[in-house]
């Protein structure tokens, strides 16, 4: 790859701060980054979708969305870059660290909120704080696009059978006439609480070894 | 699921039933060995040669005197003997759970045991010949194999995958450890602790070793039998199960190789070498034996969508025949059944995760999900040693192990011990070390999208962090697995299906049965009861089917109605049913007069109409049947359509149809339903015009109508499929 650090040395401390990502791993995510952005400062989306290994992905829209996604930076910020620096790309990617085995509850309990809060962002694509039920329907919809012809009927059934045990295990009592909005981050953490975010959603960061890393021949 | 929870009590109990056969043969044949193997002809031929000499006798006494009744016992003598046990087992089973407390404490297991042992005890003790017992041609051949099949049949694909690794090492290190740990230590007792000239000594260090092998193998059908009744969590349930069945590679091994040894009389580094190579052979051999068999299976019952009734004889006749396929060359039978179970299913696996204080304290560097100490401390308590350790020492050879005898008393004291001892008081612990506990809650469709979705987007982000990871390979194993493999082995439509959508027909299955089992209450499948219907959802009902409701109390003349038709189709479909099902169908809905109970009846007509859809949906074909429900499921008609074909004036026509390949889905139910919504000619009765496709915008009509129509909808038995219904290809993908 011939990429030199161009980041010099010390700035990795307070991206390690931020991110929580060790060194060894930063310089591993930097060398792919580069390979991703071919050498540029940013990455743009074109970029990550010229990764083949992503065209059989059924949710690759959101999933390259996610990354330009400004309430996944902890900013508190909205909207959406067109362009993402290394910094950024590290931020998104902690989303998927593992949890530490040493880590007290409480803080599980914050690494699971920031987990599911990514997970909740990717749905909630007006950022209204709800997921409404046609959003909840794209999901399905996207989620069942690589299967094949699917009526579009049978993901919404599935999107709407959904939708109702979220509300009924949320808010059971309700009048005929009322309306549930959509799926707020609170019930989105209720109805996934069988599911040990801290554990399930993390990938291993630390043995990637550019050197096999096959799927990186981007074409640019 | 309870169909499934039934059934699995049912073969716990079934387990532990041929556990304590097992022992009660061995247990009289042991203690009578010497009689039953020469005698056990004699008194047979003494007694029937004196019949027949009494026969003759009385022939030659009265001429031709016609012999009115006759006592024949000794025909039936043997059938006669053994269905009696069996009988009187099934019996104190029963009366075990009768007897409130004692159920608590004791497993089933230890009580058989004594049963066995009472029984065995009372033979002996009236001098009475054991009839022909258990050799092990009976114990290997007929009882195994069910017991072992039953229990791969019903593994949990998934937990067992992702800890494969861990059960791999557990079952082979630590069986291999095992075996030469206690072989070792025994050999070392035995010159230490006595004097050089007492018949311990005389123990060779191969037939310590060779006992140490017998040993040392967990038995499933004994874990199984406790641990069904603690409902330990599921990870430590796998855990010991499928170490327990995996090990059974490590113990053939290690058996035939020490008995070949001892034959000879000595062991040479070769000799050691090849029994590596054995291990291998076997261990891959029964994999692949079985894989082979699961093939052939799945790509059979392909084709056996028309004769349904088949399909269960497919699985037992292939995986019985790859068992004893695989004993003809000494593979491992048990381990077989797991790979044909795998080929059969055709799952991905999982990541492999990555077992008893040792092997933890190394495994657990590599699991996610660490196994605590006590996790450890049941897995080690767990392993109990059952029958199969007992028919590997009867099967000793006498000429080589002169100490055969003491072998085996040690061995039913080991099993004792372990059974009763560790099987008591495994409950207990667990309850004192709070050991997570097997959490019932069903699997909510939101949690599958959910995880569908981690899945999709862990990949995604491995891709792109250029890291071939766990769930690289595995969606690639999954792309391909859809691609050919679900292709050549799965007919028609069913192998497009996605992973979602089965699940969702599953789950609707499973509230279907609910309901029709709560009694047609209004149980919302969460348990929660909530008044939330989809018109809490969206502003426009959609279509969700009534459990979910409350519902509705139909005016009088309505019901009248709806029962007319109800009767007239059912009466049609109850014929035609009859015809190809000995089971009857529920209680003639006719005779009483409860309207609540006729209109659950036809819920549970389209309960089993789901059911049967279910069964078309899922690739393994549905176990044998323990309800006439799954009977009638697969012949009642196709719900292709719920249309009925518009006939004014006319009560709707239905058809049976049997298991016709396109298997639509309760969602075209839901359809249907919303459909049906539209239809505001409630004054006609019960006309019901075909639905017409793309669903349109639904106006709510006012609810109660919607949701007797709805009702309605649900309450016809079976609708036929219309000829004029476009539905092929309408939902399945």
């Amino acid at each position: 790859m011939g990429a030199s650090q161009t980041r010099p040395e010390h700035n990795y401390d307070d991206l390690t701060d931020k991110s929580g990502f060790s060194q060894e791993q930063i310089k591993n995510l930097y060398q792919r980054f580069q390979q991703l952005s071919g050498n540029h400062e940013k990455i743009s989306r074109d970029d990550l979708e010229r990764i083949p290994a992503l065209n059989n992905n059924p949710i690759r829209k959101q999933i390259i969305t996610a990354f330009f996604d400004k309430r996944n930076q902890h900013q508190n910020d909205v909207g959406s870059l067109d362009e993402i620096g290394f910094e950024q790309f590290l931020m998104v990617m902690s989303h998927f660290r593992p949890v530490n085995s040493t880590a007290t509850e409480e803080e599980k309990v914050t690494v699971r909120k920031q987990k599911l809060r990514f997970l909740f962002n990717m749905h909630d694509t007006d950022n209204d704080g709800i997921i409404t039920l046609d959003e909840y329907r794209t999901v399905v919809e996207e989620l069942l696009s690589q299967s094949g012809a699917i009526e579009t009927e049978v993901a919404r059934s599935i999107a709407d059978a959904a939708m109702l045990e979220v509300a009924s295990t949320n808010v059971p009592h309700m009048a005929p006439d009322d309306f549930y909005e959509g799926i707020t981050f609170e019930h989105f953490e209720q109805i996934l609480k069988g599911i040990e975010m801290e554990s399930r959603m993390s990938i291993r960061f630390l043995d990637m070894n550019t050197a096999t890393m096959r799927c990186g021949k981007l074409s640019s | 699921m309870p169909s499934r929870t039934v059934s699995h009590g049912a073969s716990g109990r079934l387990r532990g039933l041929f556990l304590v056969m097992v022992l009660v043969f061995l247990d009289g044949s042991v203690f009578t060995v010497a009689v039953a193997s020469s005698d056990q002809h004699s008194p047979i031929t003494a007694h029937s040669g004196s019949h027949k000499a009494t026969d003759h006798g009385s022939h030659n006494n009265t001429g031709k005197a016609f012999p009115v009744l006759d006592l024949n016992y000794e025909n039936v003598r043997v059938p006669f003997e053994i269905s009696l046990w069996v009988l009187l087992a099934s019996l104190m089973k029963l009366g075990f759970h009768l007897v409130p407390h004692l159920s608590n404490i004791v497993p089933e297991s230890c009580l058989l045991i004594v049963v066995g042992l009472l029984v065995g005890g009372i033979i002996r003790g009236t001098g009475e010949t054991v009839p022909p017992v258990l050799d092990s041609k009976l114990f290997f051949y007929i009882l195994l194999p069910p017991i072992i099949l039953d229990a791969g049949y019903f593994l949990p694909i998934r937990p067992f995958m992702e800890n494969l690794g861990t059960i791999l090492i557990f079952a082979v290190v630590g069986t291999l450890w095992n075996a030469f740990f206690v072989g070792g230590l025994l050999y070392g007792v035995c010159q230490i602790g006595t004097e050089s000239s007492s018949i311990l000594s005389r123990i060779g260090l191969l037939q310590c070793l060779l006992f140490g092998s017998i040993i040392s193998a967990v038995d499933p059908v004994a874990v199984l039998a406790v641990f069904e009744e603690i409902h330990i969590n599921e990870l430590l349930h796998i855990l010991v199960f499928g170490e327990s069945l995996l090990n059974d590679a490590v113990t053939v091994v290690l058996y035939h190789l020490f008995e070949e040894f001892s034959g000879i009389g000595s062991v040479t580094l070769l000799k050691g070498f090849l029994g590596v190579i054995s291990f291998f052979v076997v261990a891959l051999g029964g994999v692949l034996v079985g894989v082979l068999y699961g093939i052939l299976a799945a790509f059979t019952s392909r084709f056996t969508s028309h004769t349904r009734v088949i399909e269960p004889l497919f699985v037992f006749l292939y995986s019985y025949m790859a068992y004893l396929s695989a004993e003809i060359f000494h593979l491992s039978g048990i381990m077989l059944f797991f790979s044909e179970k795998i080929a059969q299913i055709l799952t991905d696996p999982k990541r492999l995760t990555q077992s008893v204080v040792g092997l933890t304290f190394i495994i657990n560097k590599f699991r996610i999900v660490k196994l605590t100490t006590k996790d450890q401390f049941i897995i080690a308590y767990g392993g109990l040693r059952g029958a199969i350790a007992f028919s590997l020492g009867f099967l000793l050879n006498k000429e080589h192990f002169p100490e055969r005898e003491i072998f085996l008393t040690a061995i039913i004291t080991v099993i004792f011990f372990t059974v009763f001892v560790q099987g008591m008081t495994i409950k207990p612990l667990v309850e004192l070390l709070a050991v997570k506990k097997k959490q019932e809650a069903k699997r909510s469709i939101n949690e599958e999208i959910h995880t569908q979705f981690l899945d999709h987007l862990l990949t995604g982000i491995e891709d792109i962090c250029g890291h071939y990871g766990h769930h690289h390979w595995k969606d690639k194993l999954n792309r391909f697995n859809k691609k050919y493999v679900k292709k050549c082995l799965i007919a028609g439509e069913r192998s497009k299906e996605p992973q979602l959508i089965a699940f969702y027909h599953k789950m609707e299955m499973k509230q279907a049965i609910q309901l029709v089992e709560s009694g047609g209450g209004i149980k919302m499948p969460s348990a929660v009861p909530s008044t939330v219907s989809m018109q809490n959802i969206q502003p426009r009902p959609s279509t969700k089917p009534a459990p979910e409701r409350a519902i509705p109390q139909l005016s009088k003349n309505k019901e009248e109605e709806i029962r007319k038709i109800l009767r007239t189709n059912l009466q049609r479909t109850r014929q035609r049913l009859r015809s190809y099902n000995r089971h009857t169908l529920v209680a003639d809905p006719y005779e009483d007069g409860l309207s609540d109970l006729f209109l659950k009846k036809q819920k549970m007509f389209q309960i089993e109409k789901k059911l049967k859809e279910m069964n078309t949906y899922l690739t393994v074909p549905a176990p044998p049947p323990d309800s006439p429900t799954m009977c009638r499921a697969r012949l009642a008609s196709d719900p292709q359509a719920y249309s009925i074909k518009p006939a004014s004036n006319k009560v709707p026509m239905i058809q049976v149809d049997l298991a016709s390949p396109q298997s639509p889905d309760s969602v075209n139910l839901l359809d249907e339903f919303g459909q049906a919504n539209q239809q505001e000619e409630e004054e006609q009765g019960l006309m019901m015009k075909p639905p017409s496709r793309p669903r349109e915008a639904k106006k709510p009509s006012e609810e109660d109508e919607a949701k007797d129509q709805q009702r309605l909808m649900r309450c016809l038995s079976d609708p036929g499929p219309s000829a004029d219904e476009d539905e092929d290809g309408a939902f399945l993908p």
